[in-house]
C-alpha cells in the first residue's frame, strides 16, 4: 500500500467525524451531569459542520479513496447529508426525553454519533469488506444504545434479541459474500461486477450466494419474513430509540443494498427481482394487516416500517434507474414521516408516562391542536394521501414497476396502501374524535417544537412541490451510476 | 405581469381564508372589511387590466404559474392565460362581487351565519377568476367544480330549511349530470388532442384532426370533434342551466338574494357560455355542435319565458327570466357570434345582478315576503329600489340605448346571418322570446311597483298561496311577511349603494362597449371563427353604422315593436283590466297547469332518475352491499384479517429461537425456490 492510493479527501468527512467523536467523549469524561449540554452542544456542532464539509466536498462524480474501498459520489452525499439531518432531528427531539428518563448520557450522544460514522461507511464502501465494517459499527453501537437502559427488562431484552438475531443476519451476508468471493474471485463490487459479467464465475454458486445476501439485507431493512425483530425491538427500546433505529438506518441500509444488488451483482437482476418481489409483497401484506390489530402504537408504527419498506422494495425491484431513484425518494420520505410520528410520541410523553398506546392520544387534538395537526400530516403521508409527499413517494415507486410491466403487483401493492390507510386513519379519529381522559399539559421545547413543526410541514410542503426532491434524486442516482 | 395576475386571484381567497377560518376571532365587522378589501383590489386591478387590453397596451400572458405533477407525461399545472376574452369576465366577475359584497351587509344584517356567508362569496369570487384565467382544462375542471362547490353550500346556506337542502342537492346532482359529459370531453381531449391539456396545445392540434372519426359503439363512425364539442357542451349546459338540465336553477333561488344575483345571475351561469367563447377554435370546426347549440339556446330562451310568465315568487321570475337569457346567449354561440355572446354576458351581468338585488331590497322591504301577489304600489315607499328596478327592467327587454339593446338586438342579427339549418327555428325562438321577455319583466314591475297595496288587504292569503313549491316550513320560520297595518321602508345605504352603480353600467356599458367590443377586433386573439364557414360576423359588421344608428335602424324591426307589445300587453292585463289574466287561465286551463308544472319536467326527472336510481341503489345496496361487499368482503376480510393477525401472532411469541427459525425457514425457502429454477431450467 502507498499513501498515494489512499487519498483521504474524499473521506474528510469520516475522518473529521471520528476526530470529533474522540475528542467529545474526551471532553464528556471531564463534564458533570449537569452539564451535559456541552457534549451536546457539541455533537449538534458536529452534524452541522459535517454537513458543511459534505457540501464544500461535493464532487459531480465518483471519486475514491482508500485503494479504491471508499467512494464519494452524489446519491451518496446526499444521503449523507439526509443522515446528518436525521440524526440532528433526533437528537433534539430525544433530548428532553432522555433527560427525564436518566439517561441523557456522553455515551447516548458518543454511540449515536459512531452509528452515524457506520452509517456512512456502509454508504461510501465500494468492496465487501468496508461494507460489512460499516454495518457492524452500526449494529454494535445500535445494541449499546438499545440496552444503555440497563435497568429496564424490556429493553436489554429488545438489545438482547437484536443483537442474536442480527448476529445470525450478519452470519447469513458474510456466508453469502463468500461463495460470492468463491464464484469471482474478490471482493471488489465493480470487479465483482465485471466478473459476472465476463461469464467467468460459476452461476450456481453465485445465485446460492445471492439468496444469502438477500437474506441478510433483507433482516436490515426488516422486510418479512426477517422482520420479526422489528416490532420487538421498537417495543422494548424507549421511544427515542426506536425512533433512532427506524430513522437513518433504513437510509443507509437502502443504499448498502444498492452498492451490493446493482453495482455488484446488477448482472443477476433476473434473479434477485423474483426474491425482492416474494419479500415486497410479503412485507407489504403482513405489515400492513397485522399494523391494524396492533394496540401499541410503537409496534403499529413497526409494522408500518415493514409495510414501507416493501414499497421501497418496490423501487428496487424495477431495476431501472427511474426506479432506484424513486426508491431513494420513497427512503427520504419515509424517514421524514417516520420522524413526525415518533417525534409526537415523545412529546406526548413525560416523565413517569410513557406514550405507547393507541389510546394514549385520544383528544391530542383537545389538549394541543397544533400537534395533532403535525400528527395529522404525518399520518395523512404516511397513508399516501395527497397533496402530502407520501402521495409521490407511493406514486414514484409504483410507477416504476408499472413501467417494467408488473401491474399485478401494482395493484397488490395499491390494495395494501388501501388496507394500510385503516390504521393511519385511526390514529387520526382517536386524536379528532375521541374525548380527552388526560388533562396533563404538553410541554415541549422550543427548540424540538420548532425542529418538529419543520419537519412535518415539509411534508406538507414538499407534497405541492415534489419536483426538486425528485429531480436531485434522479440527477444524484444518475450521476453515481453512470460512472459504473 | 405574473405577479399582478397573482394577485387579481389570490386576493379574494386571502379574504375568504380570513373570514372564514377566523371570522369568530374578529367578528362581523372585520369579516366583511377584509372580504370587500379583497374584492376591491382584484376589481381595481382587473379594471386597470381591461383598459390596458383596449387601448392595446397588453400582450396576451400565457404562461405556468405552478406545476403540480407530471405522471407518464401529462402534466397537471396551474396556469394563467389572459387575453382580452378573459379581461372582460374578469371585470364582470370582480365588479358585480364587489356590488354583492356591499349589498350583503345589508341583506345578511341579521343572520347569524354572517362570517361564513362573506367567507363562501370571496371563495366563489377566487374560484371564478381561477377558472376565467385558466389556460389549460385541468384548471378550468378544477375552477368548474369549486364554483359549483361554492354554489351548492350558498344554495344551502340556510341548511335547517329542508327546501334548501332539497334545492342544493338537486344543483348538485344536475350539475353532475353536465360535468360527465365535461369530463369525457375532457378525457377525448387528452386522448386525442396530442396529449396535452393545454389550451393552445389542443388548439394547434385540432385542424389537423378536422375528418377524424372514432367508434363509439362499434361499426358507427362519428367525428371526433363533433363528440368532444358535443360533450363539452353538455358540461356548459349544466352549468349554464341550459334545457334540459336547467332544472337545477329556479331551485337554486332557495339560497339568500346576493347569491342569487352573483352566481345564479350573472357570473357562474355564464362560465358555459365563457367556456364555449374559449373553445371557438374548436366548436368553429363542427357545425353538427352548433346545430345543437342553436337548439338548445332557442328552447331555452322561449320556453323558460313562457314559465317566468306564471310565476308569483318574484325571485322565481327573475331566475326564468337568467334562464331565457342564457338561452339567448347560447343561440348567440350557435350562430358563432362568440363576441355577441360575451358582450351579452356583459351587459346581463349588470343589469340581472341590478334586477335579483332590486328584488332582494323589495324583498327586505316586505319583510322576507317573496309573493307578487302580496306587493303594490311600493314604489312611493321604496323609490330608489323603484327606479333602479325600472332601468333594469328596461334593459331587460331590449329598450333602445339601453345596454341590453345593444347585445340583444345583436345577437337576433347574427342568428338571421347565420347559415346553419337550425338558425330559421332560433331566430323565430328569439323573436317570440322578445314579447315574452316584455311581457313578464313588466308584470313583474306591474304587480310589485304599481297598483294597489295588496298587503293591507288579505294578510292570510299569502299562507295559503305556495301550493305550487314546497315553502310551508319556510313560510312559517322565516318569511312572516308584513302586517296589513305596516309600511315597506327604503333599504339602507349599502343596499341601495349597489343598486345604483350597478344602474350605470346597465344603462351606459351597451352604447360604449358595442362598437370596441364587437367590431373592433378585441377578441382577435382569443376567439377564433372560420370566416369561410360561417360568414355571419363579417355581415353583421358590414352592416354596422355606430350605436346611434343601430336605434334608428331598430324602428323599422320586428323586435322593437315585440317588446313594446309586450309592455303594452302586461299594462292592460295587470294595470287596466286585471280579470283578463284570470280569464285566460281558466279558458286555458291545461295550457296553465302545464306552465305551473315548469313542463312536468321535475316529475319526469323524479320518477325516472330519482325513483330509478333509487331502485337500482335499493338493488345494490340489498344483494351488492348487504350480501357481497358487507358480508363477504367487509365481514370476510375483517374475519380473515382477524385470522391471520391471529397466526401472526402466533408466530411473533416473543421468543428468539422461534424467530430465527423463521429466518431459517425464510432463507431455506429461498434457496429452494431458486434451486429448482436452475434445475428447471
Amino acid at each position: 500500500m502507498n499513501w498515494a492510493d489512499l487519498n483521504l479527501l474524499p473521506a474528510s468527512t469520516e475522518l473529521f467525524m471520528l476526530t470529533a467523536i474522540l475528542l467529545i467523549l474526551l471532553v464528556d469524561m471531564c463534564l458533570s451531569d449537569a452539564k451535559r449540554g456541552i457534549t451536546y452542544g457539541l455533537t449538534l456542532l458536529t452534524l452541522a459542520i459535517c454537513a458543511v464539509v459534505q457540501v464544500s466536498t461535493y464532487t459531480p462524480y465518483p471519486v475514491y479513496a482508500f485503494s479504491n474501498m471508499f467512494v464519494a459520489d452524489p446519491m451518496g452525499g446526499m444521503v449523507k447529508l439526509a443522515m446528518y439531518a436525521t440524526t440532528f432531528a433526533v437528537l433534539v427531539y430525544s433530548r428532553q426525553y432522555m433527560t427525564e428518563r436518566g439517561i441523557f448520557s456522553g455515551e447516548y450522544l458518543a454511540l449515536s454519533l459512531f452509528a452515524l460514522l457506520g452509517m456512512n461507511i456502509m454508504v461510501s464502501a465500494t468492496h465487501f469488506l468496508s461494507l460489512y465494517i460499516g454495518l457492524e459499527l452500526l449494529s454494535l453501537s445500535l445494541y449499546a444504545l438499545i440496552a444503555l437502559q440497563r435497568d429496564s427488562v424490556q429493553a436489554t431484552e429488545a438489545a438482547m434479541k437484536y443483537f442474536v438475531l442480527g448476529a445470525l443476519a450478519s452470519g447469513l451476508l458474510l456466508y453469502g459474500i463468500s461463495m460470492v468471493y468463491g464464484a469471482t474471485g474478490t471482493l471488489f463490487l465493480a470487479d465483482v461486477a465485471k466478473a459476472i459479467a465476463g461469464g467467468s464465475a460459476n452461476h450456481v454458486l453465485l445465485v446460492f450466494g445471492l439468496v444469502f445476501i438477500v437474506s441478510g439485507l433483507a433482516f436490515k431493512l426488516g422486510a418479512v419474513p426477517f422482520h420479526m425483530w422489528v416490532p420487538d425491538v421498537y417495543q422494548g427500546s424507549s421511544t427515542a430509540l426506536a425512533m433512532m433505529i427506524g430513522a437513518a438506518p433504513k437510509l443507509a441500509a437502502f443504499v448498502f443494498v444498492l452498492r451490493i444488488l446493482v453495482q455488484g451483482l446488477g448482472a443477476l437482476v433476473a434473479d434477485w427481482q423474483g426474491m425482492l418481489v416474494i419479500l415486497a409483497v410479503l412485507s407489504m401484506a403482513i405489515g400492513n394487516i397485522t399494523a391494524i390489530a396492533q394496540t401499541n402504537i410503537k409496534r403499529m408504527l413497526a409494522y408500518s416500517t415493514i409495510s414501507h419498506m416493501g414499497f421501497l422494495l418496490l423501487g428496487l425491484i424495477a431495476g431501472t434507474p427511474e426506479g432506484y431513484s424513486a426508491a431513494m425518494f420513497y427512503t427520504i420520505v419515509y424517514v421524514l414521516m417516520s420522524l413526525v410520528g415518533f417525534g409526537i410520541l415523545l412529546a406526548v410523553s413525560r416523565a413517569g408516562f410513557e406514550c405507547e398506546k393507541l389510546e394514549d392520544l385520544r383528544g391530542l387534538n383537545q389538549r394541543n391542536s397544533w400537534y395533532a395537526f403535525l400528527m395529522l400530516l404525518a399520518m395523512f403521508s404516511m397513508a399516501g394521501i395527497p397533496p402530502l409527499v407520501g402521495f409521490y413517494a407511493k406514486l414514484a415507486v409504483i410507477k416504476s414497476v408499472v413501467d417494467i410491466g408488473l401491474v399485478w403487483l401494482a395493484v397488490v401493492s395499491v390494495v395494501m396502501s388501501l388496507i394500510g390507510a385503516f390504521y393511519y386513519l385511526r390514529v387520526v379519529k382517536y386524536m379528532y374524535f375521541d374525548d380527552k381522559q388526560d388533562n396533563s399539559p404538553i410541554v415541549v421545547r422550543a427548540d424540538m417544537k420548532l425542529v418538529l413543526s419543520v419537519n412535518a410541514v415539509a411534508l406538507l410542503v414538499l407534497g405541492m412541490l415534489p419536483e426538486r426532491l425528485l429531480m436531485l434524486c434522479v440527477e444524484a442516482m444518475k450521476q453515481s451510476l453512470n460512472a459504473l | 405581469m405574473m405577479s399582478l395576475y397573482l394577485l387579481i386571484a389570490l386576493s379574494p381567497l386571502v379574504g375568504s381564508i380570513i373570514a372564514g377560518l377566523f371570522g369568530w376571532a374578529i367578528g362581523r365587522r372585520a369579516a366583511h372589511v377584509v372580504t370587500i378589501l379583497g374584492v376591491a383590489v382584484s376589481a381595481a386591478l382587473s379594471l386597470k387590466m381591461l383598459h390596458a387590453f383596449l387601448t392595446g397596451q397588453a400582450e396576451v400572458f400565457n404562461a405556468p404559474v405552478y406545476t403540480w405533477l407530471t405522471v407518464g407525461g401529462y402534466e397537471f399545472s396551474v396556469g394563467f392565460l389572459v387575453d382580452s376574452l378573459t379581461a372582460i369576465m374578469l371585470v364582470v366577475v370582480t365588479s358585480v362581487s364587489l356590488m354583492v359584497h356591499i349589498y350583503t351587509i345589508g341583506y345578511m344584517q341579521e343572520d347569524p351565519g354572517y362570517q361564513r356567508f362573506f367567507s363562501y362569496i370571496s371563495l366563489f369570487t377566487f374560484s371564478m377568476l381561477m377558472l376565467v384565467m385558466s389556460n389549460n382544462f385541468i384548471q378550468l375542471f378544477f375552477g368548474w367544480e369549486a364554483v359549483g362547490l361554492v354554489s351548492y353550500l350558498l344554495i344551502g346556506f340556510w341548511f335547517k330549511r329542508p327546501t334548501a337542502t332539497f334545492a342544493n342537492l338537486k344543483a348538485f346532482l344536475v350539475n353532475r349530470v353536465g360535468d360527465f359529459g365535461f369530463l369525457l370531453g375532457i378525457g377525448l381531449v387528452l386522448a386525442y388532442f396530442g396529449g396535452s391539456l393545454n389550451y393552445a396545445d389542443v388548439f394547434a392540434a385540432a385542424p389537423a384532426l378536422a375528418s377524424k372519426t372514432i367508434q363509439i359503439f362499434p361499426g358507427v363512425e362519428w367525428s371526433l370533434l363533433t363528440v368532444t364539442c358535443i360533450l363539452l357542451f353538455v358540461g356548459a349546459m349544466g352549468k349554464s342551466a341550459q334545457f334540459p338540465l336547467h332544472v337545477w336553477l329556479p331551485d337554486s333561488m332557495e339560497g339568500p338574494t346576493p347569491i342569487s344575483a352573483l352566481i345564479h345571475a350573472a357570473t357562474m351561469v355564464t362560465a358555459g357560455i365563457f367556456m364555449v367563447s374559449r373553445m371557438s377554435p374548436l366548436f368553429e370546426m363542427s357545425d353538427t355542435a352548433l346545430n345543437v347549440i342553436l337548439v338548445a339556446g332557442a328552447i331555452t330562451a322561449l320556453f323558460m319565458g313562457f314559465l317566468g310568465v306564471v310565476q308569483n315568487d318574484i325571485k322565481r321570475v327573475v331566475a326564468y327570466s337568467t334562464l331565457s337569457q342564457l338561452g339567448y346567449m347560447t343561440v348567440a354561440l350557435g350562430a358563432s357570434a362568440y363576441s355577441v355572446a360575451m358582450f351579452h354576458v356583459m351587459t346581463h351581468a349588470f343589469f340581472k345582478a341590478l334586477l335579483f338585488l332590486a328584488a332582494g331590497s323589495v324583498i327586505i322591504g316586505m319583510h322576507h315576503d317573496q309573493d307578487m301577489r302580496n306587493m303594490g304600489g311600493l314604489r312611493k315607499y321604496m323609490p330608489i329600489t323603484w327606479i333602479t328596478s325600472l332601468v333594469g327592467s328596461l334593459a331587460l327587454i331590449g329598450t333602445p340605448f339601453f345596454s341590453g339593446f345593444y347585445s340583444k338586438d345583436s345577437i337576433i342579427e347574427a342568428v338571421s346571418t347565420s347559415h346553419l339549418p337550425a338558425a330559421g327555428f332560433a331566430q323565430f325562438a328569439l323573436l317570440a322570446g322578445v314579447f315574452v321577455t316584455a311581457f313578464y319583466s313588466f308584470r313583474m314591475y306591474f304587480l310589485v311597483f304599481h297598483g294597489k297595496e295588496r298587503w293591507m288587504e288579505n294578510h292570510d292569503s299569502h299562507h295559503a298561496h305556495d301550493e305550487d313549491h314546497e315553502d310551508e316550513e319556510v313560510t312559517a320560520d322565516h318569511h312572516h311577511g308584513l302586517s296589513p297595518d305596516e309600511t315597506p321602508h327604503e333599504s339602507p345605504w349599502v343596499v341601495t349603494l349597489p343598486l345604483v352603480l350597478l344602474a350605470i353600467p346597465s344603462v351606459l356599458v351597451g352604447w360604449f362597449a358595442i362598437k370596441p367590443l364587437i367590431y373592433g377586433g378585441f377578441f382577435k386573439d382569443s376567439i377564433h371563427i372560420d370566416a369561410v364557414r360561417h360568414p355571419g360576423m363579417t355581415e353583421l359588421a358590414e352592416e354596422f353604422h355606430g350605436p346611434l344608428a343601430m336605434v334608428t335602424h331598430s324602428l323599422t324591426t320586428l323586435p322593437l315593436w315585440l317588446a313594446i307589445a309586450g309592455v303594452v300587453t302586461a299594462w292592460v292585463f295587470y294595470m287596466k283590466a286585471p280579470q283578463i289574466p284570470a280569464k285566460i287561465k281558466s279558458t286555458f286551463a291545461p295550457v296553465n297547469t302545464l306552465l305551473e308544472k315548469k313542463y312536468y319536467l321535475d316529475e319526469i326527472y323524479f320518477a325516472v332518475f330519482a325513483k330509478g336510481s333509487r331502485a337500482l341503489g335499493t338493488l345494490f345496496w340489498k344483494v351488492g352491499d348487504m350480501l357481497l361487499i358487507d358480508g363477504l368482503i367487509v365481514n370476510g376480510t375483517a374475519k380473515l384479517v382477524g385470522a391471520f393477525s391471529g397466526v401472526v401472532r402466533k408466530l411473533q411469541t416473543g421468543f428468539i429461537y422461534s424467530y430465527a427459525t423463521t429466518m431459517i425457514v425464510g432463507v431455506l425457502a429461498l434457496v429452494t425456490i431458486w434451486f429448482a429454477q436452475l434445475i428447471l431450467r
